[in-house]
C-alpha cells in the first residue's frame, strides 16, 4: 500500500471509530445539560448495549433486528432505573458525591456484565455482509457505512427531538436555566430522567453498532467513557455539533496515531489529548459555552 | 492534637503491637501487612479528598510509580531499598507536582476526568515500556530492606516495619489537621473562594496535598515492592484507585481514622470473600452505592448515627418514608 | 485625610453585560462608606474586583497608594482588604472557632514540614491564633458559640461569624456585602452598632447595604450605583434629597 492509501486507510478506521466516540460525547451532553452532572458511567451503556445484543442473538437466537431494539429498550430502562435508584434520591449532592455515584454505577454494570457474562470478547455479524468495498485503494467494511448512517439518523432524530417535540423543548429549556424552566411549570426531576434514559439509549445505539468491527467485552466502557469525554470537552461541553466533530478528530488523530506511532500507545494518545485540551483549553476548542 | 486522638494512637499502637503475637498464621499477618501498606495511601487520599475537597481517581498511579521506581532502581540498577525509597519520594512528588499544577485549576468533574486519564495513561506506560517494566507480565527478584545485616524477610520482621511507618505517617497527619494548614485545607473544602479571600493560597495548599498524597501513595509503592518482590501493571489499575476510594468513603471521607478502618474492612473482607475474587469491582460499587445514598458520612459514623440518635445523616428519603408512614 | 482606597474608571464586562461602565470614587480613612443601588447596579462585581476575585476590564484599584488592580484574593488579604459575601460563605465543615481561625492563617506563617511535625514554632503560632480568635470572638458576641458546628447557628450569627472571620485577618479596610439581609429589625439594630464599633477600631469600611435606615443611619458618605456608573456621591442627607436617585428608586418600584 502507498502512502496515501495508508493515510486514506487510517482516515476511514479514525472516522468510523470517531463517530462512536462522537455518540458517547452525545450522552455525556445530554445529561449535562439538564443535570450538570457528568455521567460517569455513560460507558457502560455502550458496553451494556453490545452485550445484550450479543446475547439476544446468540443465546436468545433473536434476529439482529429485533436484538438491536430491545437492547437499546433494555438499556433505556437500565439507564431510567440507575436515575431513579441513585440519582434521584439525593438532594443537592455535592459534585464529589455524584462523581463517586457514576463511578459506582459504572463499575456495578462493569461487573454485573463481567458476572453474567464473563471475561470473554464477543463479537456480532456485520448487519450486512463483510464484502470489503475499495475507494482510491483504501477499504471501507459495509459496518462502517451502517455506523455513519445509524449516527447521521441519531444525530437527525435528536435535531428534531429537541426542536420539536415537547419534552425536548423542555430540557433544552432545563439545559439553559434550570431553576426558570422550574419557575415556568417544567418537571425538572422528570427531565433528568428523561436525560438518563435518552443518553443510555444513544449509548446502546453506539455498542451495538460498533461491536461487528470492534469487538466487546465487559471491560470496554472505562475508555470509551473517557474517549467520549474527551470528545465533549474537546468540542465544548454542552455543544452537541461541538461533539460530534470533536469525536471524528480523535477518532483520526488515534487511528492516524496507532498506525504511525505505535499501537501499543493508541489509547494514551486520545488521553493526552484530553490532558492537553483540560489543561489548556478547558472550555474546549470548537465550541465554548461553559467551562469548570 | 486532642486527647481523643491521642488515645486512639495509644489503643492503635498498643493493637499494632500484640496482634501479631496473638496472630500466629503468617497468612493472616500478610494480610495485616497490605492493611498498613494502603492505609498510607488512603491517608493520603483522605487527607486530599475529606480534607481539601479535591478528588482524585488516579491514586493508585501515584502507588504505582513509588513501586516500580524502587523496584526497578534496586533490582535492575542494585540500588539500596532505602535509597530507592527517597528517590521514588522524589520522583512521584515530582510528577504529582507537574500534573498537579494544571489540573488543580480544575474543578470537580473536570479534574477527576484529569487524574482517571493520567491514572491510566500510567497504567499504560507500565504495560507497554517492557524493557524496564517487564510489560504485562512484570519482573520478580526484587530485594528486601536489610538494616545492617538484619533483613526485613519474614512477614513478622515487615509488618513491625510497615506498622511504624504507617504510625509515624499518621502522626504527622493528624498533627498537620490540627494546623494552620489544615485549617487552610479545610477551609478550600468549605468554600473555595471565601478561603482565597481570607487570605489562603488555595492553588498552594491544594497542590502540596495533592503532592503529599502522591508521597504517601509512593512510600506504600515502595513497601509492596520489598515485600511482593514482584511487581505486574494489574496491581496498579483504574480498579485499584476505585477500591483505595471505596476504602476512604467506607470509612467517612473527612477521617482519617475511617480511612485506616475502612482500609481494614475492605481489604480483610475481600480477603475472606476471596472466592468472589473476580468480582470484587462488584462489591466496590454495591458498597459505594449505598455508602453515598444511606450513609454519606462513612460506615462509622452513620452507624453510629443511627443506632445512638436514631436518624440518618441528610437522608431525605428514608426520614420522608419514615414520616409518611407516621 | 488621604484616601486609603482609590477607584478609577473600572469597568467589568460578562459577554456582552457591562456590568461596571467607569466607577470612580475615593473611600478616606477611617470613615464608613456606604454603596447602594438597585439590583443588578454592579455592587457586588465591584466588591469582587477589590478583593481579587475578578479581573477588572479596564480601570485600576489604588490601596494605600500602591496599585492592586489584578493582585491574587490572598494577597490583597495581606495588604489588608477583606469583605464578607452576601451569599453567606461560611466554612460549613468547621468549628465557629476554627472559622475565624482560618481568618488567622494571613498574619501567621507556618508551613507544611514545621506543622507536620509540630515543632515548637507551630505550637506556639497556634496558641497566639487561638488567644486571637478568641478575642474576635468575644468582640462580635459569639463567644458561647465557639466550639459548636456553624450549622447551628442562626443566619444572623452567620452574619456576625463572617465579620468575625474577616476582622480576624486585621483588615485595614472591610467590604461588607449586604450585612442586614434577611435580618429583622432588632438584629440589623445589632449589625449597625457592630459596624460603628469596629470603626472605632481604626478600621474603614465599605458598606453594600439595602437598607436605608441603616444606611442613613452610620454612614458618613454614600454613593449610588445604576447600571454599572456612579449616579450620585454625598453625605446621607444630600443623597435622600437627591432627585435622580429618588428617580431610581421610584422607578424601580
Ligand atoms: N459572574 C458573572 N457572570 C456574568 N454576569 C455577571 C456575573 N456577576 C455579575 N454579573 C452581572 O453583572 C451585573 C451586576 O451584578 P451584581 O451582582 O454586581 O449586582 P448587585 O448590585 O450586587 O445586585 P444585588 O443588589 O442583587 O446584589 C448583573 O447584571 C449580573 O447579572
Ligand atoms: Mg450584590
Amino acid at each position: 500500500m502507498s502512502l496515501g492509501n495508508q493515510l486514506l486507510q487510517y482516515l476511514f478506521t479514525g472516522i468510523t471509530i470517531g463517530s462512536i466516540y462522537g455518540m458517547v460525547a452525545l450522552g455525556f451532553n445530554i445529561i449535562y445539560n439538564s443535570t450538570g452532572i457528568i455521567n460517569l458511567a455513560q460507558g457502560e451503556f455502550v458496553m451494556l448495549g453490545g452485550m445484550i445484543t450479543i446475547f439476544l442473538t446468540t443465546v436468545v437466537k433473536l434476529p439482529l433486528f429485533l436484538s438491536f431494539f430491545l437492547s437499546v429498550l433494555l438499556v433505556t430502562l437500565i439507564g431510567a432505573i440507575f436515575e431513579r435508584l441513585a440519582i434521584h434520591p439525593l438532594k443537592s449532592p455535592s459534585v464529589i458525591t455524584l462523581i463517586i455515584i457514576t463511578i459506582a454505577g459504572s463499575i456495578l454494570f462493569k461487573g454485573g456484565a463481567m458476572f453474567l457474562w464473563g471475561k470473554e470478547t464477543f463479537t456480532l455479524p456485520s448487519f450486512s455482509g463483510e464484502k470489503p468495498i475499495f475507494v482510491l485503494g483504501a477499504i471501507i467494511l459495509p459496518q462502517t457505512l451502517w455506523i455513519l448512517g445509524i449516527m447521521g439518523g441519531v444525530v437527525l432524530l435528536l435535531i428534531f427531538f429537541f426542536s420539536f417535540t415537547r419534552a425536548g423543548k423542555a430540557m433544552k429549556a432545563c439545559a439553559v436555566n434550570r431553576r426558570a424552566a422550574n419557575l415556568v411549570g417544567i418537571n425538572v426531576k422528570l427531565m433528568v430522567l428523561f436525560s438518563f434514559a435518552l443518553s443510555a439509549a444513544i449509548g446502546a445505539v453506539a455498542g451495538i453498532i460498533i461491536t461487528p468491527i470492534a469487538l466487546m467485552d465487559y471491560d470496554r466502557g472505562t475508555m470509551l467513557a473517557i474517549k467520549g469525554f474527551c470528545a465533549a470537552v474537546l468540542g465544548g461541553l454542552g455543544s452537541n455539533a461541538g461533539a460530534v466533530i470533536a469525536g471524528f478528530l480523535i477518532g483520526i488523530t488515534e487511528s492516524l496515531g496507532a498506525g504511525f506511532i505505535s499501537s501499543g500507545y493508541k489509547d494514551a494518545i486520545a488521553l493526552v489529548v484530553l490532558l492537553a485540551v483540560l489543561f489548556f483549553r478547558p472550555g474546549g476548542i470548537l465550541g465554548n459555552k461553559e467551562h469548570t | 492534637m486532642g486527647k481523643k486522638n491521642l488515645f486512639s494512637l495509644l489503643v492503635l499502637g498498643i493493637m499494632v503491637m500484640i496482634l501479631p503475637l496473638v496472630i500466629s498464621n503468617p497468612y493472616y499477618l500478610s494480610i495485616l501487612i497490605f492493611v498498613g501498606i494502603y492505609s498510607l495511601i488512603t491517608i493520603g487520599l483522605s487527607l486530599l479528598m475529606g480534607y481539601a475537597g479535591q478528588i482524585s481517581l488516579g491514586q493508585a498511579a501515584f502507588f504505582g510509580i513509588g513501586a516500580y521506581t524502587s523496584g526497578i532502581l534496586s533490582t535492575k540498577f542494585s540500588l539500596s531499598p532505602w535509597l530507592a525509597l527517597i528517590i521514588a519520594i522524589f520522583v512521584t512528588g515530582g510528577i504529582a507536582f507537574l500534573i498537579g499544577t494544571p489540573a488543580l485549576r480544575l474543578k470537580g468533574h473536570y479534574l477527576a476526568m484529569a487524574t482517571l486519564a493520567f491514572g491510566q495513561i500510567i497504567f499504560i506506560i507500565l504495560n507497554e515500556e517492557i524493557a524496564y517494566t517487564g510489560g504485562p507480565s512484570g519482573f520478580g527478584q526484587i530485594p528486601y530492606f536489610k538494616l545492617g545485616n538484619f533483613v526485613f524477610n519474614s512477614d513478622f520482621r515487615y509488618y513491625y516495619f510497615v506498622w511504624s511507618i504507617v504510625l509515624v505517617v499518621l502522626i504527622f497527619s493528624l498533627n498537620l489537621i490540627h494546623s494552620r494548614v489544615g485549617r487552610a485545607l479545610r477551609s478550600i473544602h468549605g468554600s473555595e473562594i471565601a478561603a482565597n479571600v481570607l487570605g489562603v493560597n488555595t492553588a498552594k495548599y491544594k497542590i502540596q496535598v495533592f503532592v503529599l498524597s502522591a508521597i504517601y501513595a509512593s512510600i506504600a509503592g515502595t513497601l509492596y515492592a520489598h515485600f511482593v518482590t514482584f511487581l505486574s501493571p494489574g496491581t496498579f489499575s483504574f480498579s485499584f484507585s476505585i477500591a483505595l476510594l471505596t476504602m476512604v468513603v467506607i470509612g467517612g471521607m473527612d477521617s482519617i481514622w475511617g480511612a485506616i478502618m475502612g482500609t481494614a474492612l475492605l481489604t480483610i473482607l475481600l480477603e475472606f470473600l476471596r472466592i468472589f475474587h473476580d468480582y470484587d469491582i462488584l462489591i466496590y460499587g454495591g458498597v459505594l452505592l449505598l455508602i453515598m445514598i444511606f450513609l454519606p458520612e462513612g460506615v462509622f459514623k452513620g452507624l453510629f448515627n443511627l443506632i445512638y440518635k436514631g436518624n440518618f445523616p441528610k437522608n431525605r428519603l428514608i426520614k420522608k418514608s419514615l414520616e409518611s408512614r407516621r | 485625610m488621604s484616601p486609603i482606597l482609590e477607584v478609577v474608571a473600572l469597568r467589568k464586562e460578562f459577554g456582552g453585560v457591562r456590568a461596571l461602565d467607569g466607577v470612580s470614587f475615593k473611600v478616606n480613612q477611617h470613615q464608613i462608606k456606604a454603596i447602594i443601588g438597585p439590583n443588578g447596579a454592579g455592587k457586588t462585581t465591584l466588591f469582587n474586583i477589590i478583593s481579587g476575585l475578578y479581573f477588572p476590564t479596564s480601570g485600576l484599584i489604588k490601596f494605600e497608594n500602591r496599585e492592586i488592580t489584578g493582585l491574587k484574593p490572598h494577597l490583597i488579604t495581606k495588604r489588608g482588604i477583606c469583605r464578607t459575601f452576601q451569599n453567606i460563605q461560611i466554612f460549613k465543615n468547621m468549628t465557629v472557632l476554627e472559622n475565624v481561625m482560618v481568618g488567622r492563617h494571613c498574619r501567621t506563617r507556618c508551613e507544611f514540614l514545621s506543622t507536620l511535625m509540630k515543632l515548637k514554632r507551630a505550637r506556639y503560632e497556634e496558641e497566639s491564633i487561638l488567644a486571637f480568635s478568641q478575642k474576635i470572638l468575644s468582640f462580635v458576641g459569639l463567644k458561647d458559640r465557639a466550639f459548636e458546628s456553624v450549622s447551628n447557628l442562626t443566619i444572623q450569627e452567620q452574619k456576625l461569624l463572617e465579620i468575625a472571620r474577616a476582622l480576624a485577618t486585621e483588615p485595614k479596610l472591610l467590604l461588607l456585602d449586604e450585612p442586614a439581609a434577611g435580618l429583622s429589625i432588632r438584629e440589623t439594630e445589632c449589625i449597625a452598632e457592630l459596624i460603628s464599633r469596629i470603626r472605632e477600631r481604626g478600621i474603614t469600611i465599605l458598606l453594600v447595604e439595602h437598607d436605608m435606615n441603616v444606611v442613613m443611619e452610620i454612614s458618613d458618605e454614600v454613593i449610588v450605583l445604576n447600571s454599572g456608573r456612579v449616579l450620585a456621591e454625598g453625605a446621607p442627607r444630600e443623597i435622600q434629597n437627591n432627585k435622580e436617585v429618588i428617580a431610581v428608586y421610584l422607578g424601580e418600584g
